[in-house]
């Protein structure tokens, strides 16, 4: 079993709903639309051709400013076969919102939450949607490229009393 | 819910309803909570654990608290700015992180690797597998209260530290990969100290192993506890020794093979309950299939060069910098600019003493990544925790935890 029959299984099933496929460094990618990814998951993982038992990672990337802003990727791993595939979905700035796969491999479970809390994209029908490396009250997505990465400025003797008084502590 | 510096963030039933059984909603069970600040947790994990009596019903893990966002900041560095964070991620095993990394970023840039640095990064982490084994070992004996363990398996990792210090001047945060090969070449001497260890290490497995395997005490704290099913393993994504005690032949050096693995002759423990007992023992295999790697690669170390001559990927030799214009135009280019892959996005995954670890790196073509992210096997290893521990006796979830060997740096990056 190749990949390339793991590709023809899936054009010849899903037709127009897979958007593209990309050869890059000897590995694949299937680029589909968010309406089908469900499907197209549940049947990497059981039809017979294909065989994906193991998602391996579950990520987001941040294409800002470049549209459309989000991509989830799926990185499938098949135990019986030994083969890779990437699984590729891209959302819209406005509606960053894709359906969960915790129905097909419950490890995603944690993933999803991860992506959730540092990208803000949503995951529908997700069974514990809450932010899990990040408090609660924090406010905004770090991971996002706007998110500017925060710098604590280095205190000097001639700006010890400015940077002081900015920070939150009680003083004497 | 504003939460206040130094206080622990506190759940609501409500918020944890769906997760916690209903009898907890009436009060019939206890919620217990275990942790941030616990001996046996490994670190900074919380557990919240619902208990009927002794009896565990369900968890939920609250993690988070050594959230460091290295991946944030990876977007910010070039590409060989970013090897030294790596180190941070998994503190027990860097070599196995920086083989990771760099060979993302080869695969990214289509470079090809020396045959001596391939060899040399073989018998690197698979030293820093067994050292990261024996730390789990002694503080998993530690909290099932084998206090003598502890202190012996120190003492051999000792040795492997004093060999990382040996080639990269440090003894944890070595740092020593290069995108191409290596930083330096391995010093006079290194492969005399390998030898040495080689040849002491054996015995001292056996001796560990006699020390718990048939004492009545550690089997009956281990012996089908914390069981989690082949199906169940691969499901919720467990990797490494915790999966193979579990039967599952996924081993990523043999499946997929990287840095000449396929060149070495090894076998892949295998478990047959997947309990705590058959963690133990795939790890303690383990270890001596790491020596048996080493012995190979050490008898058949090639010699030539230690990185890549690929100009776009290494510095120029020093001492070219002191006639050559362009090489020095060419260094501090290097070390300011950095270098640019083409863009694309690439998955790179090794078996790191926890399981698989993987990088996804996303270019633009600018000599900053877009995306660095790292699939850390203790993050994966922890959600199956609930799954392991349900229905066993509170003071078994310490053998549990210890059991799937987490590191904390790695859960929350």
């Amino acid at each position: 079993m190749s990949i390339q029959e793991v590709v023809e299984a899936v054009r010849a099933r899903f037709g127009e709903a897979l958007q593209e496929v990309i050869e890059f460094r000897g590995e694949t990618t299937l680029v589909v639309r968010r309406e089908s990814l469900v499907e197209l998951c549940r049947f990497l993982r059981d039809a017979p051709a294909c065989r994906f038992n193991f998602l391996s990672d579950l990520c987001a990337v941040d294409y800002w400013p470049d549209r459309p802003r989000f991509a989830v990727n799926y990185h499938l791993y098949s135990l019986p076969h030994n083969l890779r595939l990437r699984v590729k979905v891209f959302l819209e700035e406005e509606d960053p919102v894709v359906p969960t796969v915790t129905g097909i491999w419950p490890t995603a479970n944690w993933h999803e939450r991860e992506v959730y809390d540092l990208f803000g994209i949503r995951f529908e029908g997700h069974p514990d949607l809450r932010r899990i490396l990040l408090p609660e009250d924090w406010e905004g997505h770090p991971l996002r490229r706007d998110h500017p990465l925060v710098v604590e400025p280095v205190q000097f003797s001639f700006n010890w009393r400015e940077i002081d008084s900015r920070k939150p502590y009680v003083k004497e | 819910m504003a939460i206040r510096e130094g206080e622990v963030q506190e759940f609501t039933l409500e918020q944890l309803k769906h997760l916690v059984s209903e009898r907890a909603l009436r009060g019939e069970t206890i919620l217990l909570n275990m942790g941030p600040q616990h001996p046996s947790t490994h670190g900074v994990l919380r557990l919240l654990v619902e208990l009927d009596g002794e009896t565990i019903v369900s968890i939920v893990p609250d993690i988070g608290y050594l959230h460091t966002g290295i991946e944030k900041h990876c977007e910010s560095k070039t590409y060989t700015k970013i090897i030294p964070l790596t180190d941070r991620i998994d503190y027990l095993s860097p070599m196995s992180n920086n083989l990771a990394y760099v060979m993302a970023v080869e695969k990214l840039m289509g470079v090809e690797v020396p045959l001596r640095a391939q060899y040399i990064r073989v018998i690197l982490t698979e030293l820093q597998r067994i050292a990261s084994h024996l730390v789990w070992l002694g503080t998993h004996a530690l909290d099932i209260a084998a206090m003598s363990v502890f202190l012996y398996c120190f003492r051999e990792r000792e040795m492997i530290l004093d060999i990382f210090e040996m080639v990269s001047g440090q003894r944890m945060m070595v740092s020593y990969f290069r995108v191409g090969g290596l930083w330096r070449d391995v010093p006079e001497g290194f492969e005399d100290a390998v030898r040495a260890f080689l040849k002491l290490m054996p015995s001292r497995i056996n001796e560990y192993e006699r020390l718990l395997k048939r004492n009545p005490l550690w089997l009956r704290r281990t012996k089908g506890v914390g069981v989690i099913s082949p199906e169940d393993a691969i499901a919720w994504g467990v990797t490494g020794p915790s999966l193979r005690g579990s039967g599952v032949n996924y081993d990523v050096r043999k499946a997929q093979p990287y840095s000449s693995y396929d060149h070495f002759e090894f076998d892949v423990p295998l478990g047959e309950n997947g309990d705590v007992y058959d963690r133990f023992m795939v790890r303690i295999e383990e270890m001596r299939q790491s020596l048996r790697i080493i012995d190979q690669a050490l008898r058949r170390l090639p010699k030539g060069p230690y990185i890549t001559p690929d100009r776009k990927v290494t510095p120029p030799p020093k001492e070219e910098l002191a006639w050559s214009m362009e090489a020095l135009i060419h260094h501090f280019k290097f070390w300011t600019e950095g270098f640019s892959p083409p863009p694309g996005e690439v998955y790179h995954a090794v078996e790191s003493p926890r399981g698989e670890f993987g990088v996804y790196i996303n270019s633009d073509g600018s000599p900053k990544p877009r995306r660095v992210h790292f699939r850390a096997p203790s993050f994966v290893n922890l959600q199956a925790l609930p799954i392991m521990a349900k229905g066993c006796l509170v003071a078994d979830l310490v053998a549990i935890i210890g059991s799937i060997d987490i590191v904390l740096g790695e859960i929350d990056r």
